[in-house]
């Protein structure tokens, strides 16, 4: 309380020494709890697995499967951490990602006369990110402007976009073969050496861009703020409403992409494109850390939390279970995550 | 003279509710005002009318004789208000320098931030002006874990910083202990030697008193008479204050 006897004019000098504070096992310990919780549990099934089926986990094609397949959904867990910091949450992605492959196809087919697979596949993946970013715009303007929660209007929305896959391609799915002769099939899912997969180069991208977003720029900290007290934020001239709306359009255009991987890899489209990965993308969110009562996650940890629940699928079959057993361990490693996380928070205050 | 802060006949309706009705409220350079009025008068909705949260429905607002619309957080900021609200606006699960630069982060033209100057501006605030020593309370810890004094410390730091020109304190001994109220007295008039001018909210008339040059009245939106403090007693303005809240009128 010494604030009251400082003087109210003095204008900020240069600082001539960095604040530094020496480094202690202690704090670090506390104040990475949770990502420290999450290696911990990431570190202890890997070891679980590798005893139970050390045939299958000591072979390096089980991670090249892994990297293959877990970056489909991963990459959506990363800016949909972004929007659970913000304590709001988005469940219509699984769509996003089929709509946006339906403004592909048609995009695609809209600019035949330029015959030229490559341009058209190209504008074609344009006009699927950009159909991804409007839709969550519209996710956010729905959620902020009429003030309705996010859980609510992405239920919607979810159901909304579906229904809107269904008709604008009437249920049919198509191959997508004329997109291996391009480079974008290359670029996207190609793989470096015959062993390293391109979705997990765009993985990794996507979670560093994530980091440095949340980390390292205004936007990040505007949405850590908002999550914890949106009140205050607003108090302080923090613009709220953008904020969580570039949010929601940040998690569109991600997902509207991941469609695109994940269409391309097998050069196909089903119409229920997304439908699976809607629990383990929101599974790797939680099994990371991410609070469900917003202001608090990391990106880290989502990324170690994606490929947890990725694993988990992988070793329930080779350690010799039926895959019956996948969303029962599921379910367990959920539950007993976010209460693991919510009592080292506890701890850590 | 022109006045730092001028609000003319200022109304704000929340639907049915009238909260506030023909407000005139003047603001002089170098002037402390002391605002006072019952619980639910109407004295936060003017606060916040001037820190551009609230939107008036009808009336004019003047920044030193200049009318401003529209007026937002971000823009009352650039004008030189800041506020340190009843509710202290913090973020507690966020550290201290995250607080200090909420909503006015430092960072470059394309919005990155510039992290380490933040931290070393809070370290030295924290040295300086805070006066806290403990070795809890570093640019890196959360302030949720604060007291009451301490978090009432950073939304005033924070309140400094920025070079405000008009110093809005929304009822600031809340929750205070008494030598932390004394603190915060010895601290308004401080406001008054460095030449700047302040809007004083306090349920304790004395606090007020003391400090103010001038105390407005507020009752039930209006406002309902003003009073130099040198020219009135303070016991007098008490039993005024108790008439005006049973009857609305002074005498």
């Amino acid at each position: 309380m010494d604030a009251m006897n400082s003087q109210i004019n003095e204008t900020a000098p240069e600082v001539s020494q960095h604040f530094k504070v020496p480094f202690s096992f202690r704090r670090f310990v506390r104040t990475n709890s949770a990502q420290l919780g999450i290696l911990g549990v990431f570190l202890t099934l890997w070891i679980i697995f590798i005893v139970s089926a050390p045939k299958t986990f000591l072979s390096g094609l089980i991670y090249s499967a892994f990297m293959s397949s877990i970056p489909f959904f991963a990459i959506m867990a990363i800016p949909l951490t972004i929007v659970v910091i913000a304590k709001e949450i988005d469940l219509s992605f699984p769509s996003i990602m089929a709509m946006g492959m339906v403004a592909f196809s048609f995009t695609y087919n809209w600019t035949a006369f330029l015959d030229n697979t490559t341009l058209q596949v190209g504008l074609a993946i344009i006009a699927a990110l950009v159909t991804g970013s409007i839709i969550g715009w519209i996710n956010g303007v729905i959620i902020v402007k009429f003030g309705i929660p996010s859980l609510v209007v992405t239920i919607g929305t979810q159901f909304f976009w579906r229904g809107a896959v269904l008709v604008l391609t009437q249920g049919a799915n198509f191959t997508l073969i004329f997109i291996k002769k391009t480079i974008f099939y290359t670029l996207l899912v190609g793989k470096i050496g015959g062993y390293f997969p391109m979705q997990m180069v765009w993985l990794i991208l996507i979670t560093i861009i994530g980091w440095v977003m949340l980390n390292r720029h205004r936007f990040g900290a505007h949405i850590y703020l908002v999550g914890d007290n949106i009140n205050s934020a607003e108090l302080m001239g923090v613009n709220t409403g953008r904020t969580r709306i570039q949010a929601f359009m940040l998690i569109g255009l991600i997902s509207a992409f991941a469609g695109v991987i994940a269409s391309f890899y097998v050069a196909y489209f089903w119409p229920s494109l997304g439908d699976g990965y809607l629990l383990s993308t929101l599974a790797s969110v939680f099994l990371g850390g991410t609070s469900v009562f917003g202001g608090t996650g990391t990106i880290l940890g989502t990324f170690l939390g994606a490929f947890i629940i990725g694993a988990i699928e992988a070793a329930t079959v080779a350690i010799g279970l039926t895959g019956y057993w996948t969303n029962l361990i599921y379910g367990l490693i959920i539950v007993l995550s976010v209460i693991m996380h919510t009592y080292l928070r506890k701890r850590g205050e | 003279m022109e006045y730092r802060l001028e609000l003319r006949n200022v109304s704000k309706s929340f639907g049915e509710v009238q909260a506030l009705e023909d407000i005139n409220f003047q603001l002089g350079q170098n002037e402390i005002v002391g605002l006072l009025g019952d619980n639910g008068a109407g004295k936060s909705t003017l606060i916040k009318i001037i820190t551009g949260y609230y939107q008036p429905t009808s009336g004019e607002i003047y920044f030193n004789g200049r009318k401003v619309d529209h007026l937002s957080v971000p823009k009352a900021r650039e004008l030189g208000v800041e506020t340190v609200y009843q509710e202290r606006a913090l973020a507690e699960l966020q550290t201290l320098w995250r607080n200090i630069f909420l909503g006015r982060e430092l960072c470059n033209s394309m919005g990155f931030l510039d992290i380490q100057r933040m931290r070393d501006e809070t370290h030295r605030l924290m040295t300086q002006s805070m006066g806290f020593t403990s070795h809890a309370v570093s640019p890196d810890s959360r302030v949720g874990k604060y007291s009451g004094g301490e978090k009432q410390g950073v939304a005033i730091v924070r309140a400094l910083f920025f070079d405000a020109e008009i110093i809005v304190l929304d009822e600031p001994t809340m929750g205070l202990s008494l030598k932390e109220s004394a603190k915060l007295v010895n601290f308004v008039t401080n406001i008054k030697q460095a030449g700047k001018s302040a809007i004083f909210i306090d349920h304790n008339i004395f606090h007020v008193y003391n400090v103010a040059d001038r105390v407005v009245v507020i009752d039930r939106g209006r406002v309902a008479g003003e009073f130099l403090t040198k020219s009135i007693g303070v016991t007098e303005l008490m039993d005024k204050m108790v008439r005006v809240a049973e009857t609305g009128k002074f005498d």
